[in-house]
């Protein structure tokens, strides 16, 4: 009738062997039995995971698990078969029984599988028949997680299993205050995006702006010489690194014009370096500001044009990466994304279309002597 | 970070409320609150449209066009002339 798991793949060794599997009372199941401690074998699979390493390979076996000791009226909870998504919930049931069933949402943590739909309905129906969890306990009551309810009809879960839905709080670590009387607070209801919430994203967003970071230093750095290269890296170290940090503090409403602001104020040094760096190299510091054009023999307007490429070319680039940024936030909604995007995608484009041709302009003139 | 502005889809006909409160439950931005026997739209500005309400609405009270808040989704989906699959 179940299908006996007596090893759990995904699992790291170090959790299936805490405590032996679990018998259960009819004798027509036998359940893997996981405890709330983490290992450092799962914090390193974390960190991994929040590096982007091996993006949905992070997969707990989907099923019934047993928490501790549980008996047929222990409390069921339902997750995601992400690891962060299941271990952040066995380690905040440290003490409590009860059962975990773990949908199989393809690695992917609740909230996001919420709004695709793998942790779903369907899966939550199949996943209940498929675990046999009515012959395991002897109430009809499931405890899932707020953000899996995007994905989760309540009543039509009631019709089709006889389960109630019951919807906990936003966070693990809120159940043990929760279970006290079922009743979550406004506080625990809502979804926060605190500075430790944002440092933590920012390994993720950086591997994928890795290679193009990389590939753009590089080939700046042999067309124009370090001050271009780091240009590009500035600008999107500040969209990867600076603008998830400082979001609350920028001003403007949306992603793209706090985008566009913290840009601008990254592209700034890089243009007075360019405008006064060439004086500052020729001659003593004191007097570069007069005598650039002079020591140089490039001429004030080369140099402003120059300077002026790095405001066009730098602030779209940190905007588009804070535009992007909207996906991991928890609170922007497809309409006003979509409106971000047609209000500032073209600006962008414009912007940064302009500041390239501007430098392309300007290394011909140099390369042609001009 | 909460001064992003008011443009969503939400829309809520309270005459087929029948007070069962679950929109309030799954809300992450307490959008709905408890107004005597049925619930009112409080804080509209701060929907996101995850679709949590409309989804757990038994009587189809609540209409959201839900989706993804993710600029990178949408942008690919422009992109490659493919419907977004959120």
């Amino acid at each position: 009738m179940l299908s006996i798991q007596p090893t759990t793949p995904g699992l790291p060794a170090s959790a299936a062997k805490e405590t032996a599997p679990l018998r259960c009372a009819a004798g027509i199941a036998i359940l893997p039995r996981v405890g709330s401690t983490l290992t450092w074998a799962h914090r390193w699979d974390h960190v991994l995971a929040r590096c982007a390493v091996n993006r949905t390979g992070h997969r707990v076996e989907p099923g019934l698990y047993a928490l501790h000791e549980p008996d047929a009226s222990s409390p069921v909870f339902v997750t995601a078969n992400y690891s962060l998504s299941f271990d952040a919930l066995r380690s905040a049931l440290d003490g409590i029984d009860g059962y975990i069933l773990v949908l199989d949402t393809q690695g992917i943590n609740v909230w996001c599988a919420a709004g695709k739909g793998t942790f779903g309905t369907q899966e939550l129906v199949t996943r209940i028949e498929a675990t046999a969890l009515k012959q395991v306990v002897d109430h009809r009551r499931l405890i899932l997680p707020q953000l899996g309810a995007p994905g989760v009809a309540a009543h039509e879960v009631k019709r089709r299993s006889g389960f109630a839905v019951e919807y906990g709080p936003v966070r693990a670590a809120d159940l043990p205050a929760y279970l006290v009387d079922h009743l979550a607070t406004p506080e625990m209801r809502q979804v926060t995006f605190h500075l430790r919430d944002r440092l933590l994203l920012i390994p993720v967003e950086g591997v994928h702006v890795l290679l193009p970071l990389v590939l753009f230093a590089v080939v700046l750095f042999l067309l124009g010489g370090w001050l271009p290269a780091s240009a590009a890296v500035s600008a999107i170290l500040a969209g990867v690194v600076l603008f998830p940090i400082l979001l609350p503090w920028l001003p403007a409403h949306d992603f793209s014009g706090k985008g566009f602001i913290l840009g601008a104020m990254v592209a700034l040094p890089f243009a007075l370096a360019a405008v006064l760096l060439p004086g500052l190299l020729a001659g003593t510091a004191k007097e570069a500001v007069l005598r650039t054009a002079g020591n140089t023999g490039v001429p004030w307007g080369r140099l402003a044009l120059g300077g002026l490429s790095y405001v066009l070319a730098m602030p779209p680039v940190t905007a588009f990466l804070a535009l992007n940024f909207t996906g991991s936030t928890p609170f922007t909604s497809r309409s006003g994304v979509r409106r971000e995007i047609f209000t500032y995608i073209p600006i962008m484009a414009w912007m940064f279309g302009a500041g390239v041709v501007l430098i392309a302009a300007l290394a011909a003139i140099q390369i042609l002597g001009g | 970070m909460r001064d992003r502005t008011a443009l969503n889809t939400l829309q809520y006909d309270p005459a087929l409320c029948i007070g069962c409160g679950i929109c309030i439950a799954v809300c992450p931005h307490e959008v709905f609150a408890w107004n005597s026997r049925a619930v009112r739209l409080d804080r509209r500005e701060a929907c996101m449209e995850c679709g949590a309400c409309q989804v757990n609405c038994p009587t189809d009270a609540i209409a959201v066009d839900s989706g993804v808040g993710c600029a990178s989704a949408m942008i690919r989906a422009a992109l490659t002339r493919t419907k977004q699959d959120t």
